[in-house]
């Protein structure tokens, strides 16, 4: 194996984890105004993701960085060309990190409803976009001969691509509602398994018809395979969630992310963005890549870190694995 | 098309916008992680309250201030590639290492064990939730050595070769970017400015508590246990501060000196340039003040002093030190082009340069006569000690007590000059950034050859605006809560956690807590803990 495809599935392993893990986050950010009924209750919800949001986002950072590393023609294509989006997921990442960290310094009701509001829409929009976002670049956007992007906006919004945020938008609202019912207790946790029950025969409505475009339009044998486990994992979920099993439910609605995730890069691969105006023009993991040398030494550095970082993550997750019910809220200040 | 609105300038507004603002974060960050680090220790190890409430006070301020560091920082790296796409081809081979390199090492460490330490109080044992800020602050320091390794090897390139195909650069030995003596003499000139920000930041305000309370004394008020507990923990907070003002700014001042050697050997135009120094001269006099015309390449008013300049470049009084002139002339004949081309703008360096030090070492001589007047019981006369509870006396001599009124006005100037090496900082970098105008990279690439060709002036426009207007907004928000909460001083009535709590392993869940022998007194325990309310919850 090349060096630059290891790094190509080093790139796709790192968007899987951000989607896996935020995804539940953006979802939970999404079900403050679907499930909480009261502002104890959103806080209830906004408390199991407290700890590990941050360290969750990192995640994105980590992808984007390595892209730059490893594929800078790639990074440079990607961010120029998906401007708008990215300003938009930008702007919204920004509000919600701080909403998380300003909302309760402040007892006052405007303010912290406020800072509700933002917590809900910076939540569903990077869903929804990043959804639009990967399943452009799977289609593949007017790159031009010289590896830029040459459209407008109006070329992002495709009916595929629209297809693809509510994908990315509803799959992590169910996923965030499976993680709901595994971390709260009482009244809302069953309210969550509820939700849950109805966001995943959601989630079955529209992703079957978008893995069945993405697998005609890009698709492979190794893609196919990948959404084969993506459905599959899905119904599983949803009879776990069925059952009361949370704990399975959460995983298999992990397990359907992150087969969501990697049939688009098992879709994209070899190239890393398609050109719709001329094949010879696509940027290819070879084509974009970094040269051996800092892909040698970046590899060092991931093959050491990776396993610690998940391991550390792991345990924060174990640290705070407690369930959270309204009683344990303290009062506002 | 119109200069100003040219996507160079647009995106070159934006990048000096979004990064002076982020940085107003970063250093206060770096050093109150580190400072907070250091006042849980003290609380850990020696178990005394005042230390608990001082790093739940500079610890809850700190929160508020990452967290704006922390999402400022995500636009820094998604800029490089929306608004410099042809920077970040010609640069991803070298700078793309350092910047992953960034997120693996330091990023995560940061954000995960942030999490950790702000809703770990009850949750983790004493060391370990200590261990947690500690690996933040390593994680702080980490993100800015990587970074600005990233940065200097803009300001110097080195371990590179141009590839003849592409004629983009490639790394070739990480060990010359990450170790060359731009990234050191930088990272630490940028971390001891760091850490005299979060001090003045400390100075500034312990002073506000400690000069309330000694304004409600004078007026005869008797202060209760919890403003006494209050005075307690800023009064150690305060000498806290003094130390770590005086040492940073020491190490600052010394780190810019060899920083300006380095610069003068490797980038004279900038060194040039901060001295308005148009022509070669030896020996070089220091410009104390200074106004020019650009167009002319002179200096038409100017205050100097002589021989300083060498001494500053070459640490003797008499060597030549190159002008703006010389340098272009020189720059025009490697590169091409008009020697005007080569002159970053005098103006902004040359003041930048002067406001930099002047604030930054302005911060440092208060730190210097603060530590020396608020100093140890045991130097002073037994009449004019103070208790720990008990706001200091300003002493000059071992007998000799500040009048009241400079007494009082050494107490508001240390408030006053508290956001002084924030304006020091910014000025650093508005100065070491546009001086090594008008390159991107200097020699490689120019600033103007580096934007996204293919993205409009409207993209470029909206970006600014919508960061401009958001980061405005947000400055408010922040200084708000900021004031707020300094104001009103650590909460003395929290008790800190009362003993360890354990954490429970897998074999003693419900069912077993208490072990066999005590099956009903150990759930009833369990029950009762697990309806117990978080002890921190957003």
């Amino acid at each position: 194996m090349h060096l630059h495809d290891f790094w190509f599935l080093l790139i796709a392993f790192l968007w899987t984890g951000y989607f896996f893990l935020e995804g539940f986050d953006f979802g939970i950010g999404v079900l403050t105004k679907l499930l909480a009924r009261d502002r104890t209750e959103r806080r209830v919800l906004i408390n199991t993701i407290g700890p590990v949001w941050d360290g969750n986002e990192v995640w994105l950072i980590t992808a984007a960085g390595a892209t730059f590393a490893a594929f800078p023609d790639w990074y440079a294509a990607l961010f120029s060309g998906f401007y708008l989006p990215l300003l938009t997921i930008l702007v919204c990442l920004i509000l919600r990190g701080v909403a998380f960290e300003f909302r309760h310094q402040h007892p006052e009701d405007r303010w912290q409803r406020n800072w509700e509001q933002v917590i809900f829409w910076c939540s569903l929009l990077p869903a929804f976009l990043w959804g639009a976002i990967f399943a452009n670049l799977v289609h593949g956007v007017p790159i031009g001969r010289d590896g830029n992007y040459a459209g407008g906006l109006s070329d992002l919004l495709t009916p595929y691509a629209l297809l693809g945020g509510v994908v990315t938008l509803v799959l992590f609202t169910f996923h965030g509602a499976v993680f709901a019912a595994l971390k709260t207790d009482g009244d809302i946790r069953t309210r969550a398994r509820r939700y849950a029950a109805r966001l995943g025969s959601a989630t079955v409505a529209v992703a079957v018809p978008f893995l069945v475009w993405t697998q005609g339009d890009s698709g492979n044998a190794r893609s196919l395979v990948a959404a084969v486990i993506a459905v599959l994992a899905l119904a599983a979920a949803l009879i776990m969630n069925g059952r009361g099993r949370e704990g399975w439910a959460f995983g298999l609605s992990g397990v359907t992310v992150a087969a969501v995730v990697a049939m688009l890069f098992l879709a994209l691969f070899p190239e890393v963005m398609p050109s719709s105006l001329n094949p010879a023009w696509s940027l290819t993991a070879a084509n974009a890549a970094s040269s051996p040398y800092p892909l040698k030494i970046m590899t060092w550095v991931g093959v050491i870190m990776m396993p610690l970082i998940m391991a550390y993550q792991a345990w924060t997750y174990w640290v705070f694995r407690k369930r959270i019910g309204t009683r344990h809220i303290p009062a506002a200040h | 098309m119109n200069l100003a609105l040219a996507p160079e300038t647009l995106a070159r507004w934006q990048f000096g916008i979004t990064t002076v603002y982020h940085f107003l974060f970063v250093p206060l960050t770096i050093s109150l992680a580190a400072i907070t680090a250091g006042l849980e220790t003290a609380w850990v190890r020696t178990g005394k309250e005042k230390y608990f409430h001082a790093t739940k006070f500079w610890g809850k301020l700190f929160l508020i201030n990452i967290a704006m560091g922390v999402v400022t920082g995500i636009v820094q790296e998604f800029q490089f590639g929306m608004n410099w796409s042809d920077y970040s081809r010609f640069v991803g081979d070298v700078f793309g290492a350092p910047l992953a390199m960034e997120a693996l090492l330091a990023f995560f460490f940061e954000s995960t064990f942030i999490g950790l330490w702000i809703f770990g109080w009850d949750k983790l044992p004493k060391k370990i939730h200590c261990a947690c800020i500690w690996i933040v602050s390593l994680g702080t320091i980490l993100s800015s050595y990587f970074i600005l390794a990233a940065n200097s090897w803009m300001q110097h390139p080195t371990g590179y070769t141009i590839d003849k195909a592409t004629g983009k650069a490639q790394l070739t030995d990480i060990w010359a970017v990450l170790t060359q003596n731009t990234t050191l003499v930088v990272v630490f000139h940028t971390l001891t400015a760091a850490f005299l920000t979060g001090a003045a930041f400390i100075i500034g305000i312990s002073s506000f508590h400690l000069l309330r309370a000694k304004r409600r004394r004078e007026r005869g008020e008797e202060l209760g246990e919890r403003q006494k507990k209050q005075i307690g923990a800023m009064r150690a907070s305060l000498r806290v501060g003094l130390v770590v003002a005086v040492i940073a700014g020491l190490g600052t001042a010394i780190s810019g000196d060899q920083l300006g050697k380095v610069m003068f050997e490797q980038q004279p135009m900038k060194m040039a340039a901060a001295e308005a120094l148009w022509d070669t001269q030896a020996p070089a006099p220091f410009s104390v003040f200074a106004v020019g015309d650009v167009s002319k390449g002179h200096n038409s008013v100017e205050l100097e002093v002589p021989g300083v300049l060498s001494f500053l470049a070459h640490s003797n009084f008499t060597d030549a030190v190159p002008g703006i002139n010389d340098i272009a002339q020189r720059e025009a004949d490697a590169y091409g082009g008009q020697p005007d081309d080569y002159i970053p703008s005098i103006f902004m360096t040359f003041w930048g340069f002067r406001l930099m030090i002047g604030f930054g070492m302005t911060s440092f001589v208060a730190g210097l006569i603060g530590l020396w007047t608020t100093r140890r019981k045991r130097w002073l006369a037994p009449a004019f000690r103070t208790g720990e509870d008990e706001v200091p006396r300003l002493m000059l001599t071992k007998k000799r007590e500040m009048g009241p009124l400079l007494s009082t006005w050494s107490w508001r100037i240390s408030i006053l000059t508290m956001g002084f090496p924030l304006i020091a900082n910014s000025f650093g970098w508005i100065f070491t950034e546009m001086g090594r105008q008008p390159w991107g990279v200097y020699g490689l690439m120019k600033t103007a050859d580096a934007v996204s060709p293919g993205v409009s002036q409207t993209e470029v426009l909206i970006s600014l605006g919508v960061f401009t207007l958001l980061y405005g907004v947000l400055a408010v928000i922040e200084v708000r809560l900021l004031t707020k909460y300094a104001k009103a001083g650590p909460d003395t009535d929290e008790k800190p956690p009362a003993k360890d709590p354990k954490l429970r392993l897998p074999s003693s869940g419900p069912g077993g807590p208490g072990g066999p022998g005590s099956p009903d007194g150990g759930a009833s325990a369990e029950d009762e803990d697990a309806d117990k309310p978080l002890t921190f919850a957003y």
